[in-house]
């Protein structure tokens, strides 16, 4: 009688088991981030309460966010991803997701709702700007400016970066072409719903050139987002373009004579991708932790530690204050309506199009 | 004598005869010194050279094109860009079944991107054309031509069509004629528009540069290499010390201290205010140029030279320069007419060694080159990992191993590999 | 007796020279503070005095400098508080030590004595230039150390730390080290990469190195070329090549494929060391071992090993040394779990500056001080078994 309990006990589990198997979870996640301030965020507001809540997980991290698409690229093409869950600025997300790098995600079956039961899709709203992209924050390349070498005029347009008999001395921007072409065809005139249309021409091109040349050689060219908070606290610039997190930083944490100036701030976003065609039980684990990991209250949170914007709209009325320093965080966000006067939103698909293209001009102009 | 009266073969102790004896004991010798090698060379082959064959071999592969549009590659054939008209119908169609398959493996967007290497908009002309076409029925939903027209005209471009054709085959020299500043135009090979030449000018740049570099590790290694060489052995690994400590501090961490030196704030430029030598409003501008990366990198590179040079001088007889003396030469002849002669080996290796390294250089002319001071290798790592053009990457990185490998010849020739020194 | 025409020097000589020097650096002091004409003049006189004054007060040479470094050390406080003070009894120090060392005429001892006065002074401006080169080889590790202990997160000499105000300096970036799990994590991933990795490239090394000293092989220059090549094709081309093929065949992002690519490194500078070592040994004591009975494996481990060990271990710190401090093929090669101290540096540099890097840094080199100093016993210790004592 015995045996045969145990018989059909051990039949059961048999039975049991395929469905068993497709709801375990593997137990090691490998997030891929930024490295430094941000990635101190989300540890803090998401991945400590996560493992207090599964204290049979393992979280190892990879700062590799940089290099997210080429190295998705190179791990799909061996057939071998290691990746679980990556950050990734939008553009990138839109271009793994176009080469099919990256899982295509139903965000109203995966995310959780808002606490008032608005489906995750319109809580995010237009910020779900990929199918395979879950966005956690808002956040801007924007200016700061040193508040004691621009005398008492601080700057409040940002046209200030194209004024040298204002505001003389070295500015910092951002190697690339994206962003500063805009700004310096703003500046130049432009309106700014036509700068894409001028972009997209030849002459216009050579336009946006033209006004960065004059500028050119006070120019100091940064690659690496830490870059301009170390350059300003040295005053080697009087002003610069940086992610602003990074400056609420430099200025709220170290206390150097930093300002914020606000003015055509380039917004973009930064979230989570799935790589695709991971196993079952590694799936069934990243599921588990995106969902918790971009609810409305953990987006909130995040704000606490770092000063971007939570992309939910229910989020916003939570965010308090910083968890160290006790400040009132609303006002540091890029998203903040004092802030938010005059953006600049920044056209993906348009640069997903001409990157290549401009960037070898931008390139060529930089080494003339 | 006997053996050489018998005019028979010299035997050996067990008598076979010597010379074949000899011949296998060589032989054997032979094998044996191959048998010590083989597993390094091995090792050396799986873990280095195969992954360098197969990085360059990307310079060259593009199956892309025909591997995701098959059926339209073999329509195109047979259609003549000189026409100046956009291909016929069937064309079209093969183009819709093509990428109804690929939109299914999300490949569509991957030649796009490939093909917008070559013409900037192709990219986001494959990404809505596979949108649409996958909900398309290849069987009945013809004629496609009016319907992709109808989504793009840029569909009914000669030019479009024309890259298709041009990038079709299964192998490439677009990326190379990319690297040289040329590109493939409708009539044959062209030179790129003058605001997009920029490979040519960076190779001739890394060139004087790491010349520039070489020189200037000369000037500053010949008289430590040798003083090290005159001095008693003991101060003389002391100071050896010296020369190798930068050598073993993180090269991220030299960098940077070259940063905090050479700014404009830094700690050359405050000095120099304090001291009064340089005006408050002027200081120098030594860092984001040219300069900031010459002084990084010779500093970088100065025990490479000064190693190889300190052990040939260490091989010059000082007896020499004092028999010049003594037959009445000045202190300069002595140097110039006898020592310096004996120690151009040393400069030799040193001046090799430093160049080929230089050449190859990136993180340090990233972090102080500014847009004057980057080198090839700084273009090569951001279409690695930034704008993914990977072939691209590979070209001109075939293209700077084979002027290294060149030199690498060179240096084998006049110096030998086996004369490198390390302290 | 010896020839010695070693006599002490006149006092006008010592003054002249001294004068000299003193106007050389009047001329800073005096373009800081305004006027170039008036600091060389000041300076030329103050030392030329002093020079001629003490020239001939040899036998209390001791108590004169500590006298001088006093005087000018009290000076320099008085007119510019401590970091004044601090150049001022450098200064103090060399005057002392510059005067009574031309006075006793010392500069003379170590230089033949039929060397004409333009030759000794060839003799020691060289040794200056050269010196001047090697404060430049050292330099940014001078920077880098007394920054690990800036009190705020910038790598910049702020106001405090000039001033010597304590509240400027902090050890937080070194303890931030030693709490902080990613740098732990990533000082063991080095810890454990290095050492394969070294093992590897010794163990291949030394039996390839071995191999190639002997009298007769086949394709010596061809294989020594394609052995050295890892140092010589450009990094970031390795690592690219690497970093493809490596995730072609499932290497990539393993602990293996990081090590495997270090050992490739490595392998270099164990060659190049261990045949240096090579052709210095003599063959016959093999032989003589095989004569007396030993097999090869016994007179390997025996007899050429003991002795080719200097070279083996120095290869092997070159091999340990650039696997743990190497960034591009690493930051290619491996993923999460194997960040490394130099990548942990490098995102630290490029994510959020942090002087916690320049911590490390001084660690490491206080480290690699230790494996030189090392590296030369062993030196030494190889120079007297083979009977070549140093000079």
């Amino acid at each position: 009688m015995k045996l045969s309990k145990l018989s059909a006990l051990a039949a059961s589990t048999a039975l049991c088991a395929p469905a068993v198997f497709a709801e375990e979870m593997a137990n090691e996640l490998t997030l891929v981030s930024w490295g430094g301030a941000y990635q101190a965020s989300q540890i803090k507001a998401y991945v400590e309460p996560y493992l207090a809540m599964h204290p049979e997980v393992k979280v190892v991290w990879d700062e590799s966010s940089a290099e997210a698409t080429a190295k998705m690229r190179a791990m799909t093409e061996a057939g071998n991803v290691t990746w679980d869950l990556v950050d990734a600025v939008a553009s990138d997300a839109m271009r793994m997701c176009d080469e099919g790098l990256i899982e295509e995600l139903d965000h109203d079956a995966v995310l959780a709702a808002a606490p008032d039961g608005t489906p995750a899709s319109e809580d995010f709203g237009e910020l779900l700007v990929s199918d395979c992209f879950v966005p956690q924050i808002v956040y801007s390349t924007t200016f700061g400016y040193r508040t004691d070498l621009v005398g008492d005029n601080p700057p409040d347009n940002i046209c200030a970066i194209f004024d040298l008999e204002t505001y003389p001395g070295k500015r910092a921007l951002q190697k690339r072409p994206i962003d500063n072409m805009e700004w310096a065809l703003y500046c130049d005139g432009v309106a700014k719903d036509e700068i894409y249309d001028v972009l997209s021409t030849p002459e216009g091109v050579e336009q946006a050139l033209a006004k960065l040349d004059t500028i050119k050689d006070q120019v100091v060219w940064w690659t690496a987002g830490a870059e301009t908070p170390q350059l300003l606290a040295d005053g080697e610039v009087v002003m610069g373009s940086t992610f602003n997190g990074r400056l609420f930083s430099a200025i709220a944490e170290q206390n150097q004579p930093i300002g914020m100036l606000w003015d055509m701030q380039s917004f973009d976003l930064d979230g989570w991708v799935v790589p695709a065609g991971l196993p079952a039980d590694r799936k069934a684990r990243v599921m588990d932790f995106l969902k918790f990991a971009t609810d409305t209250q953990r987006l909130a949170d995040q704000a606490k530690y770092i000063s971007y914007g939570p992309a939910r709209k229910s989020s916003a009325p939570l965010v308090g204050q910083h968890a160290e320093l006790g400040i009132d965080m609303a006002p540091h966000m890029p998203t903040d309506p004092a802030n938010a006067g005059n953006v600049h939103v920044y056209d993906y698909e348009w640069w997903a199009d001409n990157r290549d293209d401009l960037d070898a001009k931008f390139q060529a102009w930089l080494a003339k | 004598m006997a053996d050489t009266t018998q005019n028979g073969p010299v035997l050996a102790a067990d008598g076979t005869p010597l010379k074949r004896s000899l011949s296998r004991a060589l032989r054997m010798q032979k094998t044996r010194a191959l048998m010590l090698v083989a597993p390094l060379l091995l090792f050396v082959l799986i873990t280095f050279l195969l992954p360098i064959a197969d990085m360059l071999f990307r310079s060259v592969e593009n199956n892309i094109v025909s591997d995701t549009l098959p059926k339209t590659v073999v329509a195109l054939r047979e259609w003549d860009p000189a026409s100046g008209e956009a291909p016929g119908e069937e064309v079209y169609a093969a183009l819709a079944a093509d990428l109804q398959v690929a939109e299914e493996n999300k490949t569509h967007t991957r030649v796009g991107t490939r093909l917008n290497y070559e013409n900037p908009g192709i990219s986001s002309l494959f990404r809505k054309a596979g949108r649409r076409v996958s909900k398309w029925d290849i069987e009945t939903d013809g004629p496609f031509k009016e319907q992709f027209l109808d989504m793009d005209k840029d569909w009914g471009k000669v030019e479009i069509w024309q890259t298709i054709q041009t990038y079709s085959p299964t192998m490439t020299n677009g990326y190379f004629l990319n690297s040289v500043d040329l590109m493939k135009g409708a009539d044959g090979v062209e030179v790129r528009p003058e605001n997009e030449r920029i490979y040519i000018t960076l190779f001739i740049r890394t060139f004087i540069m790491s010349l520039v570099i070489t020189c200037a590790c000369i000037v500053l290694g010949y008289p430590v290499a040798w003083l090290l060489a005159n001095l008693p052995t003991r101060s003389a690994n002391m100071l050896m010390i010296l020369v190798l400590l930068p050598f073993w501090t993180s090269l991220l961490v030299r960098t940077s201290a070259w940063k905090v030196m050479l700014q404009q704030q830094g700690v050359i430029n405050e000095t120099l205010v304090w001291l009064g030598l340089v005006a408050d409003d002027a200081r120098l501008v030594m860092i984001n140029n040219q300069f900031g990366t010459i002084v990084a990198m010779t500093h970088i590179l100065l025990p490479f030279m000064i190693l190889p040079m300190y052990s040939v001088m260490q091989t010059i007889n000082p007896s020499y320069l004092r028999a010049a003396k003594s037959l009445g030469a000045t202190n300069w002849t002595a140097f110039w007419r006898v020592y310096f002669p004996n120690s151009v080996p040393g400069i030799g290796a040193g001046s090799i060694l430093v160049f080929i390294l230089a050449i190859g250089y990136y993180i340090t002319p990233e972090l102080v080159g500014g847009t004057k001071g980057v080198f090839i290798s700084n273009r090569i790592a951001f279409h690695i990992s930034t704008s993914l053009n990977w072939g691209l990457a590979a070209a001109l990185g075939t293209i700077l191993l084979a002027v290294v490998l060149l030199l690498y010849w060179t240096y084998d020739k006049i110096v030998g590999i086996d004369n490198v020194k390390l302290g | 007796m010896s020839i010695n025409t070693v006599e002490p020097q006149t006092p006008g000589f010592v003054a002249a020279v001294s004068a000299a020097a003193g106007a050389f650096f009047g001329l800073f002091v005096g373009t800081a503070q305004g006027s170039g004409l008036l600091g060389i003049v000041i300076g030329a006189v103050l030392l030329g005095t002093m020079g001629f004054v003490f020239a001939g007060m040899a036998e209390r040479e001791k108590a004169l400098r500590w006298i001088i470094f006093a005087v000018f050390l009290v000076a320099g406080f008085a007119l510019g508080g401590l970091s004044v003070a601090l150049v001022g009894g450098l200064f103090g120090w060399f005057a002392g030590w510059f005067i009574f060392w031309l006075a006793t005429s010392r500069y003379r001892a170590p230089l033949a004595p039929y060397l004409t006065p333009g030759q000794v002074l060839w003799h020691y401006t060289f040794r200056v230039i050269a010196g001047a080169i090697f404060v430049f080889l050292i330099t940014p590790i001078l920077v880098v150390m007394p920054l690990s202990f800036n009190a705020q997160d910038f790598f910049t000499f702020t106001p405090e730390m000039l001033r010597f105000d304590p509240a400027g300096y902090s050890l937080k970036h070194y303890e931030d080290f030693f709490n902080n799990p990613d740098w732990q994590q990533a000082l063991w991933n080095s810890l454990k990469i290095a050492p394969m990795a070294t093992l590897l490239s010794v163990g291949f090394g030394t039996l390839a190195a071995i191999g190639l000293s002997q009298p007769h092989v086949p394709f010596r220059r061809a294989i020594m070329a394609i052995l050295i090549s890892p140092m010589i094709v450009p990094l970031i081309i390795s690592a690219a090549g690497m970093y493809f093929f490596y995730s072609r065949i499932g290497l990539q992002g393993t602990y293996f494929g990081v090590v495997l690519a270090h050992a490739a490194l490595g392998i270099p500078f164990v060659i190049i060391t261990v045949t240096a070592t090579l052709v210095g040994f003599d063959r016959s004591l093999t032989r003589a071992a095989a004569n007396m009975g030993a097999g090869p494996v016994t007179t390997f481990f025996r007899v050429q090993m003991p002795l080719i060990l200097p070279g083996v271990i120095s290869g092997g710190l070159f091999a340990f040394i650039t696997s743990f401090d190497e960034v591009v093929v690493v930051l290619f090669v491996g993923s999460a779990g194997q960040k490394t101290l130099p990548w942990q540096m490098f995102t630290g540099l490029r994510e959020q500056i942090s002087p916690t890097i320049l911590a490390v840094a001084t660690i490491l080199v206080v480290i690699s001080i230790m494996l030189l100093t090392t590296v030369e016993m062993l030196r030494r210790r190889s120079e007297r078994l083979r009977g070549m004592s140093p000079s």
